[in-house]
């Protein structure tokens, strides 16, 4: 399945828009539910399926999303869904028991509804680089086209209704994914962090569930989905994030003045490694391809352009791999076809 | 599910008593449960989920004579079934329903999550007076705010009358 994507690069890794050397993608998700039928997690199988032919109906009624398709997940087999994890078009738990639950995924992957998630929909509207605002315009603009055919469970004090309170009002997450290695390696990081946060905004690692911070690549997004605007919400992340994308551009001059052999060594080993590996994993080409980003953006290594590393980053993961290649393998080949591939792909570079 | 004592309205509150071992559990609606003399416990509770919690498991039974004897009283959401307590253990409502049916609890608890308890943005073009109201309501505020942007006082006097109005009439 989806053997058409695997083609193209996922919508969060285009490398379009702005400031896409430090902020990958910007991303917004509405919960919505349909009033008189109970929240997935208590309806039955019926009224699941209810929702998802109820969803279908306004996806065909509706000329702005008609273009995509409806999958039920009971057909989208084990490896396809790690796919679509790994393309940011579903989130892990809604792959997680697959009975009465459907995905739709609009034209350029840019637009995505989970449908029976924790929610009814969860509508996503997803950009490369720093676009939170055009984002939510996109993802508020499906929302509409729904609700001329579906009519959303509101409450007037209390807003849209979820299934879990921490998302009730607007229902809306608004998120930024983020390179910093600079204020990582200037431990600057927590400090950031623990001022971001007290401006209501949450930061957590990429792919991350309390575990290691991937690639120096973070996640920010609103805390609170209650008691202000979408507009008042997106405008903060917004801010924030200029503002973090500042410090990390402070931070990398700081890098460059103080320990400039240093970083210029980490950056240049890293595409050895990349280069000459025989075995290697996609934690660790994660790791490796955020020093290539980091000597891109400081002008260390102009031969490997963005591009080239957004692609490397998207087939290295797992099941990006084994659809690349067309093959299913054990971790262990599958480390060893990575490392295979990654050298043929950097070979032409230098 | 039908109320255990009229059979007719719908039951919303459910007491388990438990005397010694003995198990007893009675569906009622509000009415019923109140003619029997069993309150909801939430009524007037403050927020600390664990304290609605430990308020809720906390026998309204007297002790003393007997020891063994507890009884709990919960409200159910009549949309979905679903208690209070179930949903604290979950962290997850059942229905639409559910934030009537535990409104008082839900807005302590919103406010506690959100540091607010109104909505402020998008609303639905959806039928009906109430939500005609609320897009009044809403348009005439943020005229109220570019009034006071401009410091037409007189004008902003004027809608805050008429914000009023709509409020009273509710
Ligand atoms: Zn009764
Ligand atoms: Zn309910």
């Amino acid at each position: 399945m989806f053997e058409e994507l695997i083609k193209k690069p996922a919508a969060w890794l285009t490398g379009e828009g702005k400031n896409s050397e430090i902020v990958l993608s910007s991303r917004v998700r509405l919960a919505r539910n349909i009033s008189s039928i109970p929240f997935p997690s208590v309806a039955i199988p019926e009224e699941r399926e209810k929702i998802i032919s109820f969803v279908n109906k306004a996806v065909q009624k509706s000329s702005f999303l008609n273009g995509g398709k409806v999958h039920n997940s009971s057909e989208i087999p084990k490896l396809d869904k790690d796919f679509l994890v790994e393309r940011h078009l579903v989130s892990p738990e809604f792959m997680r028991g697959s009975n009465n639950k459907a995905l739709y995924i609009g034209e350029e992957e840019k637009i995505s509804l989970m449908i029976n998630e924790e929610d009814h929909v969860r509508i996503q509207a997803l950009n490369s680089g720093l676009e939170i605002k055009s984002t939510f315009e996109l993802a508020d603009k499906v929302d509409t086209e729904l609700s001329n055919t579906l009519e959303f469970n509101f409450d007037p004090d209390f807003g849209y209704l979820t299934s879990c309170p921490t998302n009730a009002g607007t229902g809306m997450r608004a998120s930024v994914l983020i390179h910093l290695p600079g204020l990582v390696l200037t431990k600057e990081i927590e400090n950031v962090i623990s001022q971001v946060t007290k401006l209501g905004l949450t930061v957590r690692g990429f792919y991350g569930e309390g575990s290691d911070v991937l690639g120096n690549l973070f996640q920010i997004s609103n805390q609170t989905t209650l008691g202000k605007s979408e507009e008042d919400l997106i405008e903060s992340l917004e801010k924030v994030t200029n503002q973090i994308i500042e410090y990390e551009n402070n931070s990398r001059k700081t890098l460059y003045s103080e320990a400039k052999e240093q970083i210029e060594d980490k950056i240049w080993r890293a595409f050895g490694i990349l280069r000459s590996a025989r075995v290697i994993t996609s934690t660790e080409v994660t790791n490796l391809l955020s020093a290539l980003r980091l000597g891109l953006g400081m002008g260390t290594i102009k031969e490997i352009p963005l591009g080239l590393i957004n692609q490397i980053l998207l087939i290295s993961f797992p099941a990006h791999l084994q659809k690349y290649l067309n093959k299913e393998m054990e971790p262990n080949e599958r480390d060893i076809l990575r490392a295979e591939l990654i050298r043929e792909k950097l070979k032409s570079s230098i | 599910m039908l109320c255990d004592d009229c059979k007719n309205n719908n039951a919303t509150i459910q007491v388990t008593q438990i005397i010694n071992n003995d198990k007893m559990t009675l569906n009622l609606c509000q009415k019923c449960a109140e003619k029997r003399g069993f309150r909801s416990p939430f009524e007037g509770v403050p927020f600390p989920l664990a304290e609605f919690l430990s308020s809720m498991i906390t026998a309204s039974a007297k002790t003393g004579d007997k020891p063994h004897t507890k009884t709990v009283i919960e409200t159910r959401c009549p949309g979905c079934g679903m208690s209070f307590t179930e949903f604290a253990q979950k962290g997850r409502l059942g229905c639409g329903g559910c934030y009537k049916a535990f409104r008082p609890q839900l807005k302590d608890l919103l406010r506690k999550i959100h540091g607010s308890d109104s909505h402020r943005g998008k609303i639905p073009n959806l039928p009906g007076k109430e939500m005609t109201h609320l897009r009044e309501e809403r348009k005439l505020q943020e005229e109220l705010k570019k009034a006071i942007e401009e410091e037409n006082f007189e004008m902003a006097a004027r809608i805050r009358d008429k914000i009023k109005g709509l409020q009273t009439e509710k």
